[in-house]
């Protein structure tokens, strides 16, 4: 909990960080429409894929800051030998990196969503599939964040990991908005995204503390 | 000859058929080529390191 | 600690070195074999023409393509729980072997789909699948390649397998999933027709060609990267000394 508000508060004293992953969530989204034309209609098709598509990117950028600069500077050690279980540690970390990524991108996403015209029944469902979803981004990307925390120039490193295990939210998270879009029923993909994030709660951790742990030795 | 025509000919897919015959032999011949010239370097590099420290302990004796 | 460490890689060498042109050799033979059968003795498909050589190719390799992320994962396993000293060098090994068959498994999967589907790729639920398992075997690899500390890449590798080998059935359901979604009418089911016999004994011993060509491969690069450990450990104690 300590390390919650720690982290927090060093966020918002640095501020840029979180400012930055809007930032670069919302021109993502513009380069959309820029590259695919104007059309109402197009956009409106794409819109749930477009969104998820650009808070996958802007998640995965802001990963590199979940465990870097506390490592760099020795604090990540300090917090390991005070005793507590670094699995709660890392997992403190994640909620703080969901709290100052995930959902500022969850609350710009609708503003986004009427800029590229999608349909107002998917709403609901987007608001929905981003509060489950995110959190998943910050478990998953927490391992590849601390596996590549003693690589040097690790961005690059970072996204060819993370990805490939970013897909099954990003699917489950489109396909529920498109189904709720269409009037159809969006519970079974919401409930698999929920499930995947349920999963992931307890595996993620784990797996980045174990990932930490080693890069400490 | 026109049975040998008809063998390269592929039944119209020899754009096809030979490629992927042709990619998986070139790739199966480069892995092992690679693995191959790689096992003998380092076991070249291994005993020259060898021969090196030998020489040194008996030049120590 | 380096007597006792090397004493089990030193018998594996030698009895690497001892399997290793037996391996090869089958291997070699095996594929003629193959070859000869798939390109020569089978009949063409009564539907797919010729094209249906390309299967005794494609669909081996596909196989070995997942045979070897689960080796890849069950070393990695080995590695971190009972800390064998082999079962890294194990897995690193097998890496490129399986990136290589998952590379050709996409390549020919193109060639025969090109004629079939009418189109190089089409985004359907196996090929999209295959083509983020090559995905997580760059990753790995890169994994590997960017860690200097050969321990620590070792551990961060075999992490990262089991989390993607945790993965591989997920991200294979999600596909299927968003597959069905989005079928298109006009596709054909690669599976489409049932196997005849007399093509399953060529589909068969292409499959154990791959299979032997596989071990021949996985000894040489194991005793390559034992090799390269062995001189590492020499280097560092040379500049010690």
């Amino acid at each position: 909990m300590a390390v919650i508000t720690r982290d927090l508060h060093l966020a918002v004293r640095q501020g840029g960080a979180t400012f930055l992953a809007l930032v670069f969530f919302l021109l993502t989204v513009t380069l959309f429409p820029l590259g695919i034309g104007p059309e109402p209609a197009i956009l409106a098709r794409v819109a749930p894929g477009v969104l998820w598509v650009a808070a996958l990117l802007a998640a995965m950028l802001s990963l590199d800051r979940l465990f870097q600069a506390d490592f760099e500077d020795g604090s990540l050690e300090q917090l390991t030998l005070s005793g507590l279980p670094l699995g709660g540690i890392v997992l403190a970390k994640i909620i703080a990196h969901w709290l100052t990524t995930g959902l500022p991108l969850l609350l710009a996403a609708p503003i986004l969503a009427v800029l590229l015209n999608m349909n107002t029944e998917g709403f609901a469902a987007l608001l929905l599939t981003m509060l489950i979803g995110t959190p998943a981004l910050s478990l998953i990307g927490a391992i590849g964040a601390a596996l590549t925390l003693t690589v040097r120039r690790g961005g690059v490193l970072l996204s060819l990991l993370v990805l490939p295990l970013y897909i099954p939210v990003l699917i489950f998270g489109v396909s529920a908005i498109d189904a709720a879009v269409h009037g159809l029923n969006a519970k079974p993909h919401v409930l698999l995204l929920a499930a995947l994030t349920l999963a992931a709660i307890p595996l993620c951790p784990w797996a980045a503390a174990a990932a930490v742990k080693l890069s400490l030795e | 000859m026109e049975g040998m025509g008809q063998f390269f000919a592929m039944g119209g897919y020899a754009g096809y058929v030979w490629p992927a015959f042709a990619i998986v032999l070139v790739v199966m011949a480069a892995l092992w080529f690679i693995s191959d010239r790689g096992w003998r370097k380092s076991e070249q590099t291994l005993a020259a390191l060898r021969k090196n420290r030998r020489q040194r302990e008996s030049d120590a004796e | 600690m380096s007597l006792h460490y090397f004493a089990n890689p030193t018998r594996f060498t030698r009895l690497a070195g001892r399997i290793q042109p037996w391996a090869g050799g089958l291997a070699a033979l095996l594929l003629a074999v193959g070859f000869y059968l798939a390109l020569i003795v089978v009949p063409a498909d009564y539907q797919q023409g010729d094209t249906v050589r390309i299967m005794f190719v494609h669909v081996p390799s596909a196989w070995m393509a997942m045979f070897c992320y689960i080796f890849l994962a069950v070393a990695s396993a080995v590695a971190l729980i009972w800390k064998h000293p082999l079962a890294d060098l194990a897995a690193k090994a097998s890496a490129p072997i399986g990136a290589g068959f998952t590379f050709l498994a996409l390549v020919t999967g193109s060639l025969w789909g090109k004629p079939m589907w009418g189109a190089w790729w089409v985004w359907d639920a196996r090929l999209t699948s295959v083509l983020i398992l090559f995905f997580l075997y760059l990753g790995y690899m890169a994994l590997w390649q960017s860690i200097e500390d050969g321990q620590k890449a070792a551990k961060a590798a075999a992490v990262l397998a089991l989390v993607g080998a945790i993965n591989v059935p997920i991200i294979k359901f999600s596909v299927d999933w968003w597959n069905t979604l989005h079928q298109p009418a006009s596709v054909l089911r690669m599976d489409g027709p049932a196997i005849h016999p007399s093509m399953l004994w060529p589909l068969l011993i292409m499959a154990l060609a791959f299979k032997v060509y596989f071990v021949a491969l996985l000894l040489a690069r194991m005793r390559m990267e034992l090799n390269l450990r062995r001189i590492r450990a020499l280097r560092l104690a040379e500049r010690s000394s």
